[in-house]
């Protein structure tokens, strides 16, 4: 076995690791959701680290497989979205605890996952003209905003699941189980902020890669109108939060919404 | 040595009328009474009383003979001797073992789940064992109900759910602020209930209280208690722009607050929640209040929908529970019935030998001897036990200790700590 089909056996392998511990760290959370036993998130939580190492390990052996850095395929790109989303739940993780945050965010990465399992895993050799460090630096920065407009997304739900119950006044499956109002909506704003430092770096970075790929600043393609959009959205609601104080049910549907725009974007710029 | 029994007898909310709980329930205290027991015939003995239940817990050789005597100092000479049996449950060992429980663990509270009951437990059990009333089998069933007590806590949700308005509203209030440490709270108009959230608000924290009323008066009596401050009710306006909760109670046949007075005052507030609480009847706050975005209304039947829900949810809880106090039920009786001399000869014996041969295993697998040099290293262990035990041994068959004095056989079982291997056996 030539060192190169090692590598790509090795590669294979982890991705295979990671959809398994994934799973299994996905339907530890939904039983720590059915059931409230503290033990069982410590399981999921510990199965959520190791599918992280699993997804780093298939990043950088992919990138020795491929040559570049893997961001460019369909598949590279959602699976190093995935990526990035657990390592933004992660370190999220470390500084605040929100109940339950982690079952959501677990069937979000999951999801992911499986959106680039069912796509082609063929290496495509990169065009000579795009191979640029812009690049890597522009997709790199882009999934990680994501990443974190992913956690506003789950927050963004939880919040209305919480909200409807308690206007309804029928308080059923959720109201104990997710957190307060309150800190749903801080978790939303910090992601928000964090998400959108992360884009506007993004599309800094991706406008000098389009200089040097094409030799224009700005197409005006599908993909760049959309992301346009969606930075758009959210600079309105950023906006509205520091002048007026926008918060709650409006914000969490923004942010939903929003981030809809983000997957369906996503999709088109790999296509 | 004839087996110890624990026995149980008492009456409770669902046994007793009030009328009659009333009238047994202690009244001088626990010292008065605890001494009394005393001249009957039991090793040890243990008094609880609350408004819902008086029970006396006791351990004995013969129950036939002390129970009559217990009823009697139950009901004494407030009810007639025929009565005693319909108004009182007794339970003998296992069953007594499992009330008590049950009891610790709220399961048998007027309601469900409510924390009260096991300080009323301990503190019962604090004066027991101050006067010297408990021995070696009640510390352990007490501390025991105490830990079951603990473990349905934290593995149920039995207490969770609030039963009660206001601690429904309480429960509501931190769903939607998470910490209540720096709300502040408006009690407009006065009554039982008002007051009664207001003062559940304040002990989960709520910052300060403002009351507004129509007479001033009354509403600088009531903030007084409260230590807030008072306004009028032409002040209303301004006090929205501020407060987080408002709980309103006032006789008034009109509403005090609307919905379109309301919605301006949100953009001055930069859209922070605002949580309306409704305990008039005929209501006090527009309905349409909870049309409004980061607004939420409850009116009384509102609360006592989630109260009714808790309810039901609690039932689901108490089946969990019941199984928890079942399993420590056996747990108990399993180690009441090593407390006796052969088990305990026995366990000592069977902890000795396994330390032993798993100790000349773990060396001899090391080591290279031959098969009479393994046999002489066997006989060593085996003999150094043999002679350690020697003088426990004797100590546990002594006529002092088959005199059936159980604390000495607990001390031996402690000291070569016979109860953790029961427990993980």
């Amino acid at each position: 076995m030539t060192q190169e089909t090692f590598v790509q056996e090795i590669n294979y392998l982890l991705f295979i690791a990671v959809l398994t511990v994934t799973l299994l760290s996905c339907a530890a959370y939904l039983v720590f959701f059915l059931s409230q036993k503290n033990h069982i998130r410590r399981w999921a939580r510990f199965l959520l680290i190791g599918s992280w190492i699993l997804q780093s390990g298939y990043i950088v052996t992919r990138y020795i497989t491929v040559g570049n850095t893997p961001i460019t395929t369909y598949h590279e790109a959602v699976f190093f979205f995935a990526w990035a989303t657990t390592s933004a739940y992660l370190s999220f993780r470390w500084r605040y605890t929100v109940k339950n945050f982690g079952t959501f965010v677990s069937m979000l990465i999951l999801g992911l996952l499986f959106g680039s399992a069912v796509a082609s895993r063929e290496i495509i050799p990169l065009e000579p003209a795009l191979q640029s460090l812009w690049l890597p630096v522009h997709a790199g920065i882009s999934l990680v905003a994501y990443g974190f407009l992913g956690l506003a997304f789950c927050g963004g739900l939880m919040y209305l699941l919480q909200e409807r119950e308690l206007k309804s006044k029928r308080l059923g499956y959720f109201f104990s189980r997710l957190p307060s109002l309150d800190s749903l909506d801080q978790l939303n704003s910090h992601c928000l902020a964090v998400g959108f430092a992360f884009l506007t770096l993004g599309m800094v970075t991706g406008i000098f890669w389009s200089k040097q790929a094409w030799g224009t600043y700005w197409r005006w393609n599908p993909k760049e109108a959309c992301t346009l959009i969606i930075w758009c959205i959210y600079l309105i609601q950023i906006h509205q939060r520091f002048t007026v104080g926008w918060r709650g049910r409006r914000a969490a549907l923004m942010i939903v919404g929003g981030f809809s725009l983000v997957m369906i974007t996503l999709w088109l710029v790999i296509t | 040595m004839s087996k110890k029994h624990i026995s149980l007898i008492g009456v409770n909310h669902k046994s007793t009328p009030l009328e009659v709980r009333e009238k047994i329930a202690l009244t001088g205290g626990y010292e008065e009474a605890l001494n009394r027991l005393r001249d009957e015939q039991a090793h040890e003995f243990y008094l609880l009383s609350t408004c819902n239940r008086v029970e006396l817990i006791w351990v004995t050789e013969d129950t036939a003979k002390t129970t009559p005597n217990m009823l009697r100092f139950l009901f004494g000479e407030a009810v007639a001797p025929e009565k005693w049996d319909s108004y009182s449950y007794v339970y003998h060992n296992q069953e007594a073992v499992n009330h008590l429980f049950k009891v610790a663990a709220s399961l048998d509270s007027l309601v469900v789940g409510e924390a009260q009951i096991l300080g009323q437990i301990k503190e019962a059990y604090r004066y027991a064992s101050q006067f010297g009333c408990t021995g070696p089998l009640l510390n352990k069933l007490l501390h025991k109900s105490f830990s079951v007590a603990k473990r349905v806590r934290s593995e149920t949700g039995i207490g969770s759910a609030a039963v009660s308005i206001s601690s429904a509203a309480v429960e509501l209030a931190r769903k939607i602020f998470g910490n209540l440490g720096d709300k502040k709270v408006l009690l407009i108009g006065a009554g039982e209930m008002a007051e009664l959230a207001a003062e559940h608000l304040l002990g989960q924290g709520a910052e300060s209280i403002t009351v507004a009323n129509r007479t001033l008066s009354r509403a600088v009596d009531l903030a007084h208690r409260f230590n807030g401050r008072a306004c009028s009710l032409e002040e209303l306006d301004e006090q929205i722009e501020t407060v987080d909760i408002i709980v309103s109670s006032t006789g008034s046949s009109e509403l005090i607050i609307r919905s379109d007075d309301v919605r301006p005052l949100m953009r001055v507030r930069r859209n922070r929640p605002l949580f309306f609480i409704d305990i008039a009847v005929p209501r006090d706050l527009d309905p349409e209040l909870n049309e409004i975005e980061n607004v939420f209304l409850y009116d009384i039947d509102d609360l006592s929908q989630v109260v009714e829900m808790n309810r039901c949810e609690r039932e689901k809880e108490a089946v969990k529970a019941e199984r928890i106090v079942e399993e420590e039920t056996l747990k108990f009786t399993k180690w009441q019935d090593g407390l006796t001399i052969t088990p305990t000869i026995s366990a000592l014996r069977k902890k000795a030998d396994t330390i032993s041969s798993s100790e000349v295993s773990k060396t001899l697998a090391k080591m290279d001897l031959s098969e009479s040099d393994r046999q002489k290293v066997e006989k060593l262990a085996h003999a150094i036990t043999a002679k350690m035990l020697h003088d426990p041994l004797r100590f546990l068959k002594s006529e002092s200790c088959r005199k059936g004095d159980d604390s000495k056989i607990d001390m031996v079982r402690t000291v070569f700590g016979l109860e953790n291997d029961d427990a993980d056996s």
